[in-house]
């Protein structure tokens, strides 16, 4: 019962995830203080750090920015971004877990 | 407050994994002798509520965001080990799938949300919940405001360190370019005055929440 009721608070919460550019756009925010990617870092500083130019953009994620570039409306696509992430990182818990938390009754080996 | 690729040095990012490694290695090593099959779908929710709650993010005067972490509530309601679990494998996954987050700063990130943050939370909560856990509410919030907090300050250490110990040789920094002074108060004040404000009230009403309909999980988590 209460476990139904925290599932369904988390869906309401995913729906609920486009706020989170949404709301930002209005208050005309940018994106976190030191997380600046390598082209707008050059521009701040005039130069581009040697070790940002050698590691940055070393790792290409699929969806970089929380972006599924399938579906062109940003808010949606941070929104189909949240559904994938949270049912990923959901599945990999609970898989992971399933390996932790103690085997109930695994058959004995015999020799 | 995720740390890209190409901010921390090898001298930093490297000591930073072998740090966490040690805690993953202990978090693992805990849930494996501590983990029931029913708590399994509770550490799956947590991982996703700390996965979704950090995608709202708040507008922090000055032009940047931030958002919470929710590190702290999970901490305080499975445990701190638990947390170290379930939010570095949110954050891995953040790195991998969402680029949000670097690579090579992964050991940092983890050790920032997902070590130094539930373990200052769980510190804190303990501190002031008072005898028979009169002032909950108060302690559940200060867990909540004190962890991000430490967190984010990890964070500004480790950036601002950069421009010392990573130079060219003609003076010009490697990494992440700014000092101390720019980056504590530039990633503290935002926290300080509005995203540490919003863990607290988070963790505090979930606690209340959960005190409400299953007080028994508290009690465990105590225990852990």
């Amino acid at each position: 019962m209460m476990q139904r009721t925290l599932w369904i608070g988390l869906a309401i919460m995913a729906f609920l995830v486009p706020l989170g550019i949404v709301v930002p756009q209005v208050f005309g925010s940018g994106g976190a203080w030191g997380e600046w990617d390598a082209a707008t870092l050059g521009q701040m500083l005039g130069f581009l750090p040697d070790g940002l130019r050698r590691y940055a953009g070393m790792w290409n994620a699929p969806f970089g920015d929380y972006d599924i570039v399938m579906v062109r409306s940003r808010p949606l696509s941070y929104l189909a971004a949240g559904v994938i992430g949270g049912a990923i990182v959901g599945a990999a818990v609970y898989i992971l877990s399933k390996f932790l938390s103690k085997p109930v009754a695994r058959p004995q080996e015999h020799e | 407050m995720h740390i890209p690729d190409g901010y921390l040095s090898p001298q930093t990012y490297i000591p930073m994994f072998a740090v966490t490694g040690a805690f993953w290695a202990g978090a693992l090593r805990k849930l494996k002798t501590q983990l029931h099959a029913k708590q399994i779908p509770y550490l799956a929710m947590a991982a996703v509520f700390s996965f979704l709650i950090m995608m709202f993010n708040i507008p922090v005067p000055g032009g940047t965001t931030g958002h919470a972490v929710g590190a702290a509530i999970v901490a305080l309601l499975l445990g701190p080990w638990t947390a170290v679990f379930a939010v570095s494998v949110v954050l891995i996954i953040q790195a991998l799938v969402f680029g949000d987050g670097g690579i090579t700063a992964l050991g940092a990130n983890c050790f920032n949300m997902a070590v130094i943050m539930p373990f200052v939370a769980s510190w804190v909560f303990r501190l002031f919940r008072g005898q028979g856990g009169q002032r909950l509410s108060l302690a559940a919030f200060l867990s909540g405001y004190v962890g991000l907090l430490a967190a984010a300050l990890a964070t500004a250490v480790e950036l601002g360190i950069q421009p010392i110990i990573a130079v060219s040789t003609d003076g010009r920094p490697l990494f992440a370019p700014y000092p101390l002074s720019v980056t504590v108060p530039a990633i503290l004040i935002g926290h300080m005055f509005l995203l540490c404000i919003v863990e607290g009230m988070v963790t505090m009403l979930l606690l209340r929440y959960f005190y409400r309909h299953d007080p028994g999980m508290l009690k465990e988590a105590e225990a852990l």
